[in-house]
């Protein structure tokens, strides 16, 4: 360790640039929301006042706010889980030393190089009701008619979760994938000395040893249901409405129909409420990965 | 035993076939939406309509999208994505270099607090920072700008943390010889530190664009105008009232998915290698 005189000018001029941006557009940001947060405001923004800090508990409790919420929750529920299954499903399945292997293990791979809002638009025309291919294609087999699935207050949300699932599995099928090959080979060898078949070897070895990627796989999927925004603008709006049926916490923020778009006092307490839920969550994505380090010693 | 092992072979090569028979299927289920919007986006507007016969590679012409580059201004989305994006990547490269070095070899009062205080920014999301900093924004007269654009992004408490963990594994001795022979500390940082580092800040380079390159929130709520918008924010002006040419949009999501496609083919390992160490973000 450097010990001079005048080192604490340098570390000074060397941290600066980062300080002064983390203070301006994270740290300062965040602390305004909270203090905006106990006022009401006009559309202006100019003209506000108290409305106490038993606000934060109000939106907690209004119906708007628990209405995103359970929408955020059932879209976790769809995605989540699904999303789970299948990535370990490829990966599983990509995982034997075969000729070819890499190919597939590319395709598997290959959604993650969509952004979120690609993956929407791809989808967003082949569910389009008039003109899709899917839709078309299942009134050919004659499974429906027209089924304007993000049209429809009870598909939509299940409509915009198949388009995540599709986007994350490049994500959840390398992490897994990656986790796959560090498992010990012995361990396998062991299991089939005891005469362990293959789906006895898969939840008595694969399981237990995946665990913990797979929680923080979890917990990352459960963040970007929380964050879901892009996905909501392009597909639905937050519609169909009346029913708001996809008015993720994200959306209800920032979306364009935003109830609390004019009352900067509102939005921000919505914003720290968001904010409060994602660093719970952080946080055992944080614990999550420390375990990961640990298995993988 | 000779017999016994011949039908374990078999049985083994009917579950190799077997096990390329679920890839395959499965390849088909992943890649159909992708072979769907790139076969659309090489067809005229009614061909692309024309299901199922609109997924046969047939008929296939480049004026879709020329027409998508044209109308959607492209060329224009795609240059502010890449200079936003170039821009953010240089910068927290550049702030994350000099603060890790801050944090790791000079030991100065408060280091300990300044650091964590980085830290603790890991834990506050875009999210929740948008409604302020959109009026902050603003207040500066940064609407529609490049600087708003970028600015707020220029430094990330994930990069300090991540280029810090590496050079904290230069060895003491190092330090001390090199400060023995008078070496300052730029000379440290690019004599010791830097070539230490260079895969992880390709790592972080490579995050960081791609981070930069996907945004939707952000850009939306700093730009509403044709010049400063990027390509996330952009593609969505492609959704043609004209059912002739619905296939705008797919041939505008081929145009922007491209770019970044190349960069992940070119970059696949530093890629898998980042993921899996965790280096996630957002």
């Amino acid at each position: 360790m450097f010990r001079r005189r005048g080192d604490g000018l340098i570390a000074s001029a060397m941290l600066a640039p980062a300080i002064a941006i983390l203070s301006i557009f994270v740290v300062y940001p965040l602390g305004r929301a909270v203090w905006l947060g106990h006022l009401r405001c006009d559309a202006t923004g100019r003209k506000c006042r108290t409305s106490g800090w038993m606000q934060y508990f109000d939106v907690l409790r209004s119906s708007d706010f628990q209405h995103a919420l359970k929408v955020t929750f059932v879209y976790a529920l769809l995605t989540v889980p699904a999303g789970l299954v299948i990535g370990v499903g490829l990966a599983v399945l990509a995982d034997k030393q075969i000729r070819g292997i890499g190919f597939f293990r590319t395709i598997f791979s290959s959604t993650v190089a969509t952004s979120v809002a690609v993956a929407s638009l791809i989808w967003f025309v082949l569910l389009q009701p008039q003109v899709g291919l899917l839709p078309d294609m299942l009134s050919m087999f004659g499974v429906m008619k027209n089924p304007g699935l993000l049209n429809d207050a009870g598909t939509a949300l299940p409509a915009i979760a198949i388009t995540s699932i599709w986007a994350n599995l490049g994500f959840t099928f390398i992490i897994v994938t990656a986790a796959l090959q560090s498992i010990p080979a012995e361990l396998f060898e062991s299991a089939m000395m005891d005469g362990a078949g293959g789906w006895k070897r898969f939840t008595n070895v694969t399981i237990p040893m995946l665990s913990p990627t797979l929680l923080f796989v979890s917990v990352v999927l459960v963040t970007r249901a929380f964050q879901a925004y892009a996905e909501v603008d392009l597909l639905t709006k937050g519609g169909p409405n009346p029913e708001r049926s996809t008015e993720t916490v994200t959306y209800l923020i920032y979306g364009q129909t935003s109830l609390v778009k004019n009352d900067i006092g509102l939005k921000s307490t919505t914003a720290v409420l968001l904010f409060a839920i994602l660093l719970v969550l952080s946080l055992v994505q944080f614990r999550s990965l420390e375990r990961r380090v640990h298995y993988g010693n | 035993m000779a017999t016994n092992t011949a039908v374990a072979k078999q049985q083994k090569s009917w579950r190799v076939y077997g096990r390329y028979t679920l890839l395959m299927f499965v390849t088909l289920i992943v890649v159909f939406p992708i072979y769907a919007t790139v076969l659309s986006a090489f067809k005229s507007g009614p061909d692309s309509l024309d299901h199922p016969r609109s997924l046969l590679p047939t008929g296939l012409t480049l004026d879709t999208m020329r027409a998508a580059w044209n109308l959607g201004h492209m060329g224009r989305l795609l240059w502010n994505s890449l200079f936003v994006s170039v821009a953010v990547t240089i910068g927290v490269i550049i702030t994350s270099v000099l603060a890790a070095y801050a944090f790791t070899f000079i030991n100065f009062r408060g280091r300990r607090f300044v650091f964590g205080f980085c830290l603790a920014t890991l834990l506050v999301p875009v999210e929740a920072t948008v409604v302020i900093n959109q009026r902050l924004i603003d207040s500066f007269g940064w609407k529609n700008s490049y600087q708003g654009l970028i600015v707020p992004l220029l430094a990330t408490a994930f990069g300090i943390f991540l280029i810090r963990q590496v050079f904290m594994t230069v060895p003491k001795e190092l330090i001390e010889a090199a400060s023995l022979d008078g070496v300052g500390h730029f000379g440290l940082l690019r004599e010791v530190a830097m070539p230490l580092a260079r895969p992880t800040l390709g790592a972080l380079g490579l995050f960081t664009f791609l981070g930069t390159w996907n945004q939707y929130l952000w850009p939306q709520a700093v730009v509403d105008d044709q010049e400063h918008r990027t390509i996330q924010i952009g593609l969505d002006a492609l959704r043609s009232a004209d059912i002739n040419r619905f296939n705008l949009i797919t041939a505008g999501t081929v145009i922007g998915a491209l770019p970044i496609f190349v960069v992940l083919v070119a970059f696949q390992r530093q890629l898998v290698r980042g993921l899996t160490a965790g280096a996630i973000k957002g």
